[in-house]
Parts: structure tokens; sequence; C-alpha cells
């Protein structure tokens, strides 16, 4: 429960009753539930039934575990002829610094992080807000793979068999109303499990957002798995997001909380230094860091570097998006 | 006499050996990971990284030797100072291979503009430039061809290129400032305890500067 206390989803002081008095009024009430008659008692085997259903549904494979395999996974089209970055790399060097800021940090530190139970809370300007178990999430929507690019801030690249399914579904669900313009994001934390981001000098939570027609682009996916399994731990587990023509940062892990807004939210990497990270961080080889050329990138495995693409090469698809806009002011 | 002289000598070679072996521990391993390709999924950054680190922390040592004599009374740690600062240029040397070589595969161009526009490059470059004079001046012959004074005086640049070196890191890193604050904080460390010696002893620039040039033949 200590998860639920910190991430927001129930916050201290928030009754589910209205009033002390309607506290009582329940209490009082209870003594006619005692008396109930036998028409309304659950027979034994839709009681067992039940019971069996339910262990059916913890048993669904990968939805508990890291490193289970997922089933019912749909192959999709994206990535085909990128050779795949093997999977100790991708699951051996990351940049979760709420886990240590160091590649290796997050595989060995993020190891005992419990994902379950969690919780998912979607509002904002929505018309459906709603809190959210994430096995519950991960049934929304069928999952596919789909492999992409996965571009850092820090001139390396990856290419990633992910598993998941596009975030439209999930804020399809909640109805987002005419105010809302932006998607705001922000992970789970808790220093307890996180010791070591008392030194990672950005300030937690992480949180992050995209402009909403951002989100609701086809290729913006809500992540759940990758190399056929359940996320690792260390890749963001349970549920991280991934923006696949942006740099990985906006790639934000552990969600426990989106929230659909008028004005264009905070994003940690822009608050800890905002000369080198933007709000948008679309990748592009155009636009360099101030501390190092975006121009080209080693792709993990290989030993040359390869040319940056402009919108890490999903620029058919999402182009459109940025008409007119100025992309050297707008980084 | 004779003899002790020569167990002397041998003593010296014998610790030399060892220190020669000792820094030479990090470019083995690093050879051993490349060969055994065990150093992790981006071996070049794993390069870089190590190899700038190690000429740190022997830029560091270089600079320790000095105040080492005085605190431990062993005035002759002094013989082992051009070893240690011989083998921060070297891994200093690897690090700047590293980059020309692995991470820009000497497109020039590029490089000029990365010294000029990339402060820490430039803090890096600075650094490595200040040691080469150190290095290559290094022998006793040009300590001779020098003269003892001026060559003491060329080799203060070490403060350059450890100060350099320190900046380097930290306009390096993103956000954990953890480590460069430590490499600057022994940095400060050695650094005053040279101030306060000059405060001490009798041919400190400082006295000598107030007390006119008479005093500066000591």
């Amino acid at each position: 429960m200590s998860r639920k206390e910190t991430s927001g989803t129930a916050r201290c002081g928030e009754n589910i009753y209205k009033d002390d008095g309607e506290i009582l009024r329940r209490f009082l009430h209870m003594r006619d539930r005692y008396s109930l008659p036998w028409s309304m008692v659950t027979p034994r085997s839709v009681y067992l039934n039940r019971r069996r259903l339910l262990a059916s549904l913890l048993a669904v494979p990968g939805l508990a575990v890291a490193g289970q395999k997922l089933e019912n996974v749909r192959k999709s089209g994206y990535g085909q002829g990128e050779k795949l970055t093997p999977y100790d790399a991708v699951t051996g060097y990351n940049n979760f610094y709420e886990f240590g800021t160091g590649k290796e940090d997050p595989a060995r530190n993020a190891k005992n992080f419990r994902t379950r139970p969690w919780t998912l809370r979607v509002d904002g300007e929505v018309l459906k807000p709603r809190t959210f178990d994430i096995d519950e999430v991960l049934r929304l929507a069928p999952l596919e793979e789909r492999i992409y690019r996965h571009r850092c801030v820090e001139g390396w690249s990856m290419v990633v068999p992910w598993i998941g399914f596009p975030l439209a579904e999930l804020l399809k669900r909640v109805e987002p109303n005419s105010n809302a313009k932006f998607v705001a994001f922000e992970s789970y934390y808790d220093p307890r499990q996180m010791p070591q981001a008392a030194w990672a000098g950005i300030p937690f939570p992480y949180v992050e957002g995209l402009r909403l027609d951002e989100a609701m682009h086809p290729l913006t996916l809500l992540v759940c798995g990758l190399y056929g399994e359940v996320l690792p731990n260390q890749n963001g587990a349970p549920l991280r997001l991934i923006v696949p023509w942006k740099y990985g940062f906006k790639g934000i892990k552990s969600i426990v909380r989106i929230r659909l807004v008028k004005s264009q939210p905070p994003t940690t990497w822009n608050l800890a230094n905002s000369r080198e990270y933007g709000f948008y961080s679309n990748v592009n080889p155009q636009v360099d860091h101030p501390r190092w050329s975006q121009a080209r990138e080693r792709r993990i495995g290989e030993f040359f570097k390869r040319d940056t693409l402009l919108f890490n090469g999903y620029g058919n698809e999402v182009a459109r998006l940025y008409e007119g806009m100025d992309l050297r002011k707008y980084y | 006499m004779h003899a002790q002289a020569e167990r002397r000598a041998r003593r010296e070679f014998v610790i030399h050996c060892a220190l020669f072996f000792l820094i030479s521990l990090p470019f083995i391993a690093l050879l051993a990971g490349v060969s055994q390709g065990s150093l992790g999924a981006n071996p070049v950054e794993k390069v870089t990284r190590e190899t700038g680190q190690w000429t740190l922390r022997l830029l560091l040592a270089t600079l320790a030797v000095t105040p080492l004599r005085r605190w431990l009374g062993a005035p002759w740690l002094i013989r082992y100072r051009r070893t240690l600062g011989l083998a921060a240029f070297f891994y200093g040397s690897l690090h700047l291979l590293t980059y020309v070589w692995l991470d820009q595969f000497f497109d020039w161009g590029s490089m000029g503009r990365d010294i000029l526009k990339r402060r820490f490059i430039t803090a890096g470059m600075l650094s490595f430039a200040a040691m080469v004079p150190l290095a290559a001046t290094s022998t006793r012959g040009w300590i001779i061809r020098l003269g003892g004074k001026r060559w003491q005086r060329l080799h203060r640049l070490v403060y350059l290129a450890a100060a350099a070196g320190v900046v380097h890191f930290w306009w390096l890193v993103k956000s954990d400032i953890r480590e460069p604050a430590l490499y600057a904080a022994i940095l400060a460390a050695l650094l005053l305890a040279r101030l306060m010696k000059w405060g001490q002893t009798p041919n400190s620039p400082f006295l000598a500067a107030r007390a006119g040039p008479l005093s500066k033949s000591s």
C-alpha cells in the first residue's frame, strides 16, 4: 500500500465517504446486510468458478513478472530490415536515473523494484477520468510488437522490438475534452526503492509531456514488453512511453499518472537544463546539443558511426505535425 | 659505501618496476576487454571514459608527490614523479586518440568545430596541450639544457593540465557531478597544500616578491 500513498493515485485524506456521518450511516445499514434471504446467496459452483477465474487471470503469462513471455502478440511491419540490438545491450545499457546514473546501474539496482500492485491514474481535461489497475491497462488493446529505432540524446542508438499498443487507445477511453491540448506524464518515485535517485542531479518524480496530436499519433506507443517478454524493470516496467522520432528521454518510464492539460506541461530535463533540453526534443541532425553534435550516432554494436536521420527516420509519418515550425527554436 | 649505493639503486629499480606494472594495469585491462569483447554495450564510450579517468588520476598522483614528500618525510618519492607524469601523458594520449579515431574517425573539420564550439572539448584539448611540453622535456638532458629554474617554471604547466582536465570532466557530465566534484576536491587540497608550504618556507614566491630580488637566489 505504500506505493499508493506516494504515487499520487490515492492521496492521504482523500476519503471515499463524504463525511463522518455517512460512515456512521453505512455502518448502521450493515446490520441489515447480515440478514440476507437465501436467494441472495451465491451458489457454491459459481463461487468456485469465480475463484478459478481469478486464479486464471493471475496466471495469465507475462502479466506479472519481468522476464515472463508475453502471449498473443501481433507482429507488425515496423522496422523491417533493421538489425535488432542484442537483448543484453537493450537490458544492460540503460538511462534510468532513479536507479543510478551509470549505464549499468539500472539493471543492478532495479532488480527488486516492485511493479505490482500498480495503478495508473488518467485524468485532467477528460470526460471520464479513471484509475486503472495495471493489468487492466495491459488488456485495453491487442498487444503488438513494433521494431523501432531508439536514439538517445547522448549520441547512441539501438533497434528494439517493443511490445505495447498505441497510447491513443488509452486516451480515447477517457475521452479528452476540447480543453485538452497537451498530455503530461509522471513516473513513479519512491526514494526508499530508489535510493540512488538522490545523487542523480535532476528533480523527481520524472515528468514528461507531449502535444495532444503527438500523443495521439499512431507511432506513439505505450510499452509493456520487449523481445517477446514482460518489460524488464530497468527498461521502465511496468509501463513506459516510446516516441520513436524523439530523443529517448521523452520515453518516460514506470508511468503512474497521465494528465490531459490545457498548456505545455513541465518536463524533467528541461527543468534541469533548459538550454540543452527543450520540450519537443525531436531527433534532428541539424540542431546540435550545445555540448555535442547530433549529426551522427553510434548504433550500439557497430564500430563506425552512422548519420542521424531527421525525426529518426520517421519523417514520412510525423513531419506534418511540425509544418511551419522553426525546429531550431522549438528544439 | 659502494655496496650501499648499489643496494639503493637495486631497490629503486624494483620499486620502479612495480610502479610501472601498476600503472600499466588499467591499460592491460582495457586491452583484455577489447580482445574478449567484455567492455559492455558501448566499448568506445568505455575506453574513452577509462583512459580519461586514468589521465586525471595520474595527474593528481603526480601533483601529490611534492606534498607527500614533506608529510611522509620521504624525499626519495621525487624519483618516481616523472614516471607518474609520463603515465598521465600516456593515458591522455590514448584518450585523445580514442576521440580522434574512434569517435571522430579523423574528421579534422568536425574536430576543429568541436574544439571551438564545445567548451568541454576546448578544456580537454587545453589540458592535453599543456602536457605535451612537459612530456617532451621530461628527460635529464632537457633539465640541464633548460636549467633547473626555467625547467621548473615550464613544468608549472602541470597545474593548468590538471585544472583544465577536471573542468573538462565537470563540463562533460549531464547532471550527476559527484565524480568530477571528487577530483576537483582532491586537486583543491593538493593546491592548498602548496599554498600553505609557500607561506612557511623562506624561498616562497610570495616572500620572494615581497623581499625583492636579493632573496631570490637561494
